[in-house]
């Protein structure tokens, strides 16, 4: 059986791990800087080369602390859905959130031509990408929550999500089947998802975003083990189960959809960090999983992020193929080792 | 103090349940009146689709009765707030925890769920009955073992611990001996006899094993069409209330021995 104190040491391990990972996200890259640097910075005393701390500054340090929000939060957000739909292949975006940012950034791109000229290019600013996305995400959610209020069945709310994800995936792709090969391309970009590019303000506001849904989850964590027993019993020990279905799906479309605007849609990770910690603790209950979860998501997307930046190349590959390439495998093992998926 | 024995705890008055739409209401079962005693055993009877789990899950509150009411404790169910509700009722569903990755202990615990703090720890006080609910139905072997990894049998057990563990006057079972072999169908209803008897808990349920029920149970509430009756169940066998309960050409009720017979 495991203990309060092996749960301590776990999670321990798992933080000194996302700490050498995070180090040595921050000294890779297509320039090489050594970790005596890094530490120097962080400590105050600049690097040998001035371009060495700006990078550091202005472009990793942000870069992986997105990386480590938009793992954590993500992978909390499929665990919130998997427990809340009682369904193991529940992650963040079948409640239609990414196909919704989607949309909202087709249309701006895509639509952008409408508009033409300087109007046009000035539309297309990194922050009217984030606000579009955003709008977007936000839009499905308020669609989705307005059914959670009127269906009771939460199996129902899956279905309508997948429903709103495919009719915007229809939309964007009659607007691009209308738009230039340029505009394109952009969108294309960023659907692949980018970790990068982040100003600290956009750190900011992300940060804001993650410690809300956080906050969220920890608070409902006692409903979301009640919802393990199923709706009938969990309303039999006095959960109100219309409030804690609200309350779970605002946080994770706060902590899914401020995701998405700021980084693009990002697969997989939602939906397999929580089945792999469920290997290594065999415990159900959220107390536990949440932090492991976080931890086990900031770590994955870190490695993610180190290896599409291809480590001594000018490279970098998109990240949402990467963590697709690392996830379904994943997720297929798990699938082949246990026949089953639990959740 | 005959009748603080005698104090009823569980009321219908002229209850109709069934379901309200838009169309109408589609009424399930109507005329039913009862009153349950503490620490008394109940069982329902009824043929399939009389209503026998509407009307527990109008008694659970999950859902509103048509007409009349219920009185829990003399008090309206509709004045309980869910959360009030949970510390006076538990119940044992037909269905399995949505999560088979739970062990039992932690099922069981989850019962504790009305008395915990908003993080769901156990204090000293939920442990405890979490062992006394572990021990009563002879589950503390199993407690580290997933749910997926039992029985039927050991499945209903552990179910009938996490009510248990609730630590409620009354408990309310849908049909705990399906799916059941004969031994654990004996096995469930003394356990539910031991409890009513002997740790004062009132027990209702509803079953399809109408002759171990006749053998057991302190009263029945018989369901049939447009009407129910509730009584000690040898009053209802010379009233002659089973014989109507099925086709006579298919199954006939035997008085005297208490059982079904199959026309041959």
């Amino acid at each position: 059986m495991q203990t309060a104190q092996t749960y301590r040491t776990h999670f321990i391990v798992l933080f000194l791990m996302l700490l050498v990972a995070f180090l040595v996200n921050l000294s890779m890259g297509s320039v090489s800087i050594p970790l005596g640097e890094i530490v120097s910075v962080f400590l105050g005393n600049g690097a040998s080369k001035e371009t060495w701390r700006y990078i550091l500054i202005d472009y990793r340090l942000p870069k992986a602390i997105t990386a480590m929000l938009a793992g954590g939060g993500l992978a909390i957000s499929g665990l919130l859905m998997q427990t809340l739909f009682r369904n193991p292949l529940a992650g963040p975006f079948v409640l239609g959130l990414s196909s919704g940012a989607s949309l909202g950034v087709a249309i701006l791109i895509l639509g952008a031509s409408a508009f033409g000229g300087f109007f046009g290019t000035m539309l297309l600013s990194q922050w009217s990408l984030v606000i579009a996305a955003g709008l977007g995400s936000f839009l499905v959610l308020m669609a989705v929550l307005a059914v959670t209020f009127r269906i009771k069945d939460t199996m129902a709310i899956l279905i309508i999500g997948l429903m709103f994800g495919s009719v915007t995936t229809a939309v964007v792709s009659v607007l691009s089947y209308f738009s230039n090969a340029e505009q394109l391309q952009q969108y294309i970009f960023w659907s692949f998802g980018s970790l990068g590019n982040q100003s600290w303000q956009g750190v900011l506001i992300l940060s804001i975003c993650f410690v809300m849904g956080l906050l969220l989850s920890i608070a409902s964590s006692k409903s979301l083990n009640a919802l393990l027993l199923g709706e009938n019993y969990a309303k039999s020990m006095g959960l109100h189960i219309k409030r804690t279905t609200f309350i779970i799906i605002l946080a994770t479309s706060i902590l899914a959809g401020g995701i998405t605007a700021f980084v693009g849609p990002i697969a997989f990770v939602g939906l397999a960090v929580p089945h792999l910690v469920r290997q290594f603790y065999k415990t159900s209950n959220h107390l536990v999983l949440l932090p492991a979860v976080l931890l086990c998501g900031s770590l994955l997307m870190l490695i993610c992020d180190t290896v599409a930046q291809l480590p001594f190349s000018e490279f970098t590959l998109p990240i949402n193929a990467i963590t697709s390439l690392i996830g379904a495998p994943v997720v297929i093992w798990l699938l082949v080792r246990k026949r089953k998926l639990f959740f | 103090m005959v009748t603080e024995e005698k104090h009823t705890i569980l009321e219908a008055r002229n209850l109709t349940v069934g379901y309200s739409n838009k169309k109408g209401d589609s009424v399930i079962g109507k005329n039913i009146n009862f009153s349950i005693s503490k620490g008394e055993l109940v069982g329902l009877v009824g043929a399939n689709g009389i209503g026998k789990s509407t009307l527990l899950r109008s008694l659970t509150g999950m859902q509103t009765p048509l007409n009349g009411e219920v009185f829990l404790n003399r008090k309206n169910l509709v004045e309980y707030s869910s959360f009030q509700l949970a510390t006076h009722l538990s119940v044992v569903l037909t269905e399995a925890p949505a999560s088979k990755n739970l062990s039992v202990l932690e099922m069981i615990s989850l019962g504790r769920q009305p008395y915990t703090n908003w993080m769901g720890s156990l204090s000293e006080e939920d442990k405890k009955a979490v062992n006394t609910a572990l021990k009563a139905t002879e589950t503390a072997s199993l407690a580290h073992r997933k749910c997926f990894e039992l029985s039927d049998g050991q499945m209903q057990r552990v179910a009938i611990a996490r009510a248990l563990a609730q630590d409620t006057p009354i408990i309310i079972l849908d049909e705990p001996t399906t799916h059941l072999d004969i031994y654990h169908r004996a096995y469930v209803l003394k356990l539910l006899k031991k409890l009513a008897s002997e740790s004062k808990k009132t027990i209702f349920f509803s079953t399809h094993e109408i002759d171990l029920a006749i053998q057991l149970t302190d009263k029945m509430l018989v369901m049939a069409k447009d009407k129910t009756y509730f009584d000690e169940p040898c009053k209802l066998i010379e009233a002659g209330r089973f014989d109507t309960l099925f086709p006579k050409e298919t199954i006939d009720f035997d008085g005297k021995t208490g059982r079904f017979i199959i026309k041959k």
